[in-house]
């Protein structure tokens, strides 16, 4: 069974492209576009890895990723974060709230891939 | 250590003034020309009878010679010194440089208003790009496209076979999203230029409002009658106003007009002559809040109240949200003022009247009695809590033997010279014998 990608993203061209680079790479990519019910998603599917927007609607990316990491189930579940904003205060934002990578939009599809593919892998 | 050495720059002012040469003055003060230039260089420190009889010489009051209005220009040039870590030698010259200088320290005084003023535009800049919850949309919506953009794009560059459908519509996605780049960037454009204009208007709202109250002179005939039109007022002095400026004038008018209602001038004049410029009979007289009867006294014209009193109003959260300085008590341009201030002292015991005499210790020749009362800001509301709001009424005293206790005060920290202050928040610049500088 191939490894499994939850995204969430509320744009949904970015959520197109980034399900078909994962998916040709052989991912199975599932898509998720609203913050509120976030976290109940992830539990429901249990990812391999999940790619987490922060600037969603209902709830932010940073709220969502500290209820993860309160859940010792969660708490080591690979997160890869996306954010529009590359100032220094947003990424020491991502990793106090624990995430393990972080992106600045734009990114590259090959930098996506390799960031996944070593965080699952790691 | 302060000390007013300007006093010899006025003799010299008075001399020339009265057509005196140096030697005719020397002579009728029964000491040498050479020694009278050296005090009129501010080389040489004169008091005691030596002063009294220059001044009988001039035929002046001894107190012109060593009272001046010189308190605003010698805080901001102190400012000035402090901001540039001027060595404390230095510093203790301020005086002898303003006496000796004047245009040029006038000329430096300007400039470093100018610049609090600039410092101030930029912060409000800095506070645009970091906070403008329309700027960050803008950003983070074309962000987002162009991260779409170039995620489709590449897919579509990069060697591989992708089937036509696919094909097809990462070229659609790429279209409709230059389309909206498009759209969101000529929006962010408009919008900066905009905000381009805006920031042009370098002041401060509170600045822009100060300057009118200053050219106005704090009073306002129109708004003296019971049909007063704000409105009508506020075009009337407000043109040129920025946006938020305009605002908080119409508030200030707004009240002027209500304080006026209840106090009209003519029965001002009356109770003035009667009890002068005591806020508390004053309130008394009228049946009105003692903070009222402070703005109005403020606000009265030269010819009801021949000796101007200063006020200050600060918010809770020790915001000046009006300022009406005297020539001999200054209040800070920016930023709060000292904390042993009555002013900020009585949002600690609201309701209650807080009355003291008090110098500033940069100038110990001017004496004041300060009012200060705490009160409520808007309507009561059940089990809500009260916003309040702090007034201070400065009213000149004349200087005479007293046993009350006269509280120095500073004008802000880092120009007051006062040693173990609990109030201090900053270390003073001031050279304060038998210390070093921090």
């Amino acid at each position: 069974m191939s490894r499994q990608v939850l995204l969430i993203e509320d744009e949904p061209n970015i959520i197109e492209a980034i399900s078909f680079i994962l998916s040709r790479d052989g991912w199975s990519v599932k898509t998720h576009s609203n913050g509120a019910d976030a976290v109940d998603i992830i539990r429901e599917r249990q990812p391999d890895i999940v790619i987490l927007d922060v600037m969603l609607p209902g709830k932010s990316g940073y709220d969502i990723l500290r209820e993860l990491r309160d859940d010792p189930d969660h708490a080591s579940m690979p997160v890869l974060m996306l954010t529009a904003r590359g100032q220094t205060k947003d990424r020491e934002i991502a990793e106090q709230a624990g995430c393990d990578a972080f992106m600045t939009k734009p990114f590259s599809n090959a930098d996506v891939l390799e960031t996944v593919r070593a965080l699952v892998d790691k | 250590m302060p000390r007013d050495t300007l006093t010899g720059s006025r003799i010299r002012e008075r001399r020339v003034m009265s057509g005196l040469k140096q030697s005719e003055l020397a002579k009728r003060a029964e000491i040498s020309p050479s020694y009278l230039n050296l005090i009129e260089h501010n080389r040489r420190r004169i008091g005691g009878k030596l002063l009294v009889d220059i001044a009988n010489a001039l035929g002046v009051e001894p107190t012109s010679l060593t009272e001046g209005a010189e308190t605003t220009l010698l805080a901001t040039l102190r400012e000035a010194a402090s901001d540039s870590g001027m060595p404390e030698a230095e510093f203790a010259r301020v005086e002898e440089f303003a006496g000796r200088f004047p245009g040029w320290a006038e000329l430096l005084a300007n400039s470093q208003r100018r610049i609090e003023t600039l410092q101030q535009s930029v912060e409000a800049l800095t506070d645009r790009l970091t906070h403008d919850p329309h700027l960050a949309a803008s950003l983070h919506e074309m962000l987002s496209t162009v991260t779409a953009i170039r995620s489709a794009a590449s897919i579509l560059a990069e060697p591989g076979d992708i089937e036509p459908e696919w094909q097809r519509r990462f070229n659609r996605n790429i279209y409709e999203d230059s389309a909206r780049l498009a759209d969101t960037s000529r929006n962010l454009a408009q919008y900066l230029e905009k905000a381009d204009t805006d920031a042009s208007e370098t002041n401060a709202p509170q600045d822009e409002v100060d300057a009118v109250f200053q050219k106005v002179g704090f009073h306002f005939p129109a708004l003296e009658t019971r049909t007063a039109d704000v409105d009508a007022a506020l075009d009337e002095v407000g043109e040129g106003l920025s946006h938020a400026a305009r605002w908080l004038l119409s508030r200030m008018l707004t009240r002027y007009r209500d304080d006026a209602a209840k106090m009209p001038l003519a029965a001002c004049a009356d109770v003035v002559a009667a009890i002068g410029s005591d806020p508390m009979k004053f309130a008394d007289r009228f049946g009105c809040d003692v903070a009222s009867a402070m703005r109005r006294l403020a606000h009265l014209p030269d010819d009801v109240l021949p000796n101007p009193v200063g006020l200050a109003i600060c918010d809770g959260s020790g915001v000046t949200t009006f300022r009406k300085p005297l020539p001999e008590f200054p209040l800070p341009r920016l930023g709060a003022g000292c904390a042993l201030w009555p002013l900020y002292r009585v949002l600690a015991r609201p309701m209650m009247v807080h009355s003291e005499l008090m110098q500033q210790s940069t100038r110990t020749a001017a004496r004041f009695r300060a009012y200060g009362i705490s009160q409520p800001v808007g309507p009561t509301r059940l089990a809500q809590d009260v916003l309040f709001e702090s007034h201070m009424l400065i009213v000149p005293e004349p200087m005479r033997d007293t046993h009350e206790p006269i509280r120095e005060v500073g004008l802000t920290c880092r120009i007051c010279p006062q040693p173990d202050c609990d109030a201090r928040r900053e270390p003073s610049i001031m050279t304060i014998p038998g210390r070093t500088k921090l």
